[in-house]
């Protein structure tokens, strides 16, 4: 993004925790994770949407266990619609404290947000394990084997683009009413097919290269050379993807939640709060408004990670 | 002739997805807990036993897939248990053009803007003018259409009454809705078309013809843009299908009697005619939009004719 003439890489300026395992790990197998990593640095946009991005993790998740963030479900019906950053004393004479206001019912729109993106981002990540897992091994096997079964695997794969997925996950909703784990873990199960694409192609012509005839030669076996050997190299486009996978997810998690099939009153997840936040715009913006803004930020900054990192991680595709 | 047999065997490849997703829409319907005639009063076994009697339901599984295919063929969808005195030809009738309007015209507009935002920003890259237009197409995939959708009917319906807020019929509502599907995805369009462009403009012969003088529009739009434009093209099916799913979205805001409504009821009570009929329309349309693009694909860029 930022036009900065390369420069030789200051290893001491600069150096902080993180970098110095990153460094440390990619001594040992190939430069390849050392320089994706001293290019990402150098895009601010990518390096401030990761800090973001690890921020708002550890917030969700951890924020929470402090005692002084109030209980998310507890309602106070005679604090409603209250302005951010406001005290009130409800009927039982609990002084409560709203960082971001309180909704119509007098809970904590904050502790909302918080709890709510706990629910979201497990949901990605969640969702991103399972369609990981089974995109890069169905894609690889389907790669190596080629001929007909790698045609009849890709067909599938077709076939499977065809359906009308929003339609299929509404009817999955139907099993999982309570338990959304499982719902989640089913999305996983069908958003694999671009994934198992992705690592197809990049089988396809890594298989044809001298270190594969070696592995072979030395006599291993196919599933050891799938694993040990072809799916490491696809490693570059695997994190593009999947960084732009969460996002694709928790918005899927958004949208089901926002018609009425996901996370169910009173539990929130950024999807259901922007839900309840649309129904009184009108009277209360701030309802819709917060939720809208860090669900939006946390996209935003997933997807400008997965554009760094496609750039960092594979230099012959970037813009320059 | 090679391309004609090549015609045939896709359509073929068509027929054969669709009875794929018929039938995994039909057992992952049946097989889902619970039942069409449940109810919050508790309805005597024996009247149940009855009405399953009527529709079918005792049956074996296969044996109902059986009839339920054979009465497909005929165009024949089955009752809607969940809209009494309705069969699911009517429901889908009704709600199916909603839908679908809402869904092309969001095309429609995803592509007009989509398209010239993405050469735009391909012919100026690393400019302010590129970093502008992505980083707004980037806001348009980050903001979701439920966001978007009430803050259009906020704007533009309540305070500026240019448009009405709900309902169908003489309305203006639907407009409201097709721009929201169409600004998310005239934004994917336009990142894609940005790559491809990009792909395209540093290829050799495009450095040819710049060297041998052409205008550089006459570059842009006769040399590149043909080549540049195929992703866009294989991304229409997957679009659209993504624009029936997304209007569901639009149609619970803006009110639209489209089919998202019914189908999220027949999910949720077991409507299963309903739900199959939904599916297997769906399905059509997509398929159909699949076939169209790929030969729409090999007119544009012969290199693909063969492969399949």
């Amino acid at each position: 993004m930022s036009p900065q003439p390369p420069t030789t890489p200051q290893p001491d300026s600069g150096q902080d925790l993180l970098t110095g395992v990153t460094t440390a790990t990619a001594e040992k197998g190939s430069s390849l994770g050392r320089d994706a990593w001293y290019r990402l640095r150098k895009n601010h946009l990518a390096m401030a949407s990761l800090w973001f991005f690890i921020a708002v993790v550890l917030l969700c998740f951890f924020l929470p266990l402090v005692p002084a963030v109030p209980d998310p479900n507890v309602t106070h019906p005679d604090l409603q619609s209250l302005p951010a950053f406001s005290t009130a004393t409800s009927m039982e004479g609990v002084e409560v404290y709203y960082l971001l206001g309180s909704d119509h019912l007098g809970r904590d729109i904050f502790s909302r947000m918080l709890y709510g993106g706990r629910v979201s981002l497990a949901v990605g990540f969640l969702a991103t394990i399972v369609s990981l897992t089974i995109g890069v091994v169905y894609g690889a096997v389907s790669g190596f084997t080629g001929g007909r079964t790698d045609a009849v695997m890709m067909r599938v794969v077709d076939i499977l683009y065809a359906l009308p997925f929003m339609i299929i996950v509404i009817i999955l909703t139907t099993y999982f009413g309570n338990k959304l784990w499982l719902l989640f873990v089913c999305i996983g199960a069908v958003e694999w097919l671009t994934m198992s694409r992705i690592v197809r192609g990049q089988v396809r012509s890594l298989k044809r290269q001298e270190f594969i005839d070696a592995a072979r030669s030395l006599g291993l076996s196919n599933w050891h050379i799938i694993l040990r050997h072809l799916i490491p190299n696809t490693v570059g486009p695997v994190i593009i993807y999947t960084t732009l996978t969460v996002p694709a997810v928790m918005r899927l998690e958004a949208i089901l939640s926002f018609l009425g099939l996901g996370v169910q009153p009173p539990d929130a997840s950024w999807g259901s709060l922007i839900k309840e936040g649309a129904d009184r715009m009108a009277s209360d913006p701030g309802l819709l408004v917060y939720p809208a803004l860090i669900f939006g930020m946390t996209l935003f900054s997933l997807n400008f990670l997965g554009d760094g990192l496609r750039d960092a991680l594979d230099p012959k595709s970037s813009k320059d | 002739m090679e391309s004609l047999r090549y015609l045939l065997s896709r359509f073929l490849q068509s027929l054969f997805a669709l009875l794929c997703i018929i039938t995994i829409t039909f057992f992952l319907a049946r097989l889902a807990p619970g039942g069409p005639f449940l109810d919050e009063k508790a309805v005597p076994e024996h009247l149940i036993e009855q009405m399953k009697r009527n529709y079918g339901f005792d049956k074996p599984l296969p044996v109902q897939y059986g009839l339920y295919l054979g009465r497909l063929v005929q165009g024949d969808l089955g009752p809607s248990l969940g809209n009494k005195g309705f069969t699911v030809n009517e429901v889908i009738a009704e709600g199916f053009p909603v839908s679908l309007m809402l869904g092309v015209s969001g095309l429609v507009i995803a592509l007009f803007i989509g398209i010239p935002v993405g050469v735009v920003a391909a012919a100026k890259r690393n400019t302010a003018v590129d970093y502008f237009l992505m980083a707004f197409t980037m806001l348009g995939i980050c903001l979701p259409t439920f966001v978007i959708a009430p803050l259009l009917g906020e704007i533009f319906a309540l305070k500026l009454g240019w448009f009405d807020v709900a309902m169908w019929e003489n309305s203006s509502a639907w407009f409201l809705g097709a721009a929201t599907l169409g600004l998310y995805y005239s934004a994917y369009i336009a990142r894609l078309t940005r790559g491809s462009m990009l792909d395209v403009l540093s290829q050799d012969f495009i450095r040819t013809a710049r060297a041998k003088g052409v205008a550089p529009a006459t570059v842009l739009f006769k040399h590149a843009f043909r080549g540049g434009i195929t992703p866009v093209v294989a991304y229409l099916g997957p679009a659209l299908a993504g624009l029936l799913g997304g209007s569901f979205v639009v149609e619970t805001v803006f009110g639209l009697p489209g089919l998202g409504q019914h189908f999220i009821k027949a999910a949720t009570n077991r409507d299963y005619w309903l739900i199959n009929g939904t599916v297997t329309v769906f399905a059509v349309l997509i398929l159909v939009m699949n076939f169209l693009v790929d030969v729409l694909q090999g007119w544009l860029d012969p290199r693909t004719r063969g492969h399949k």
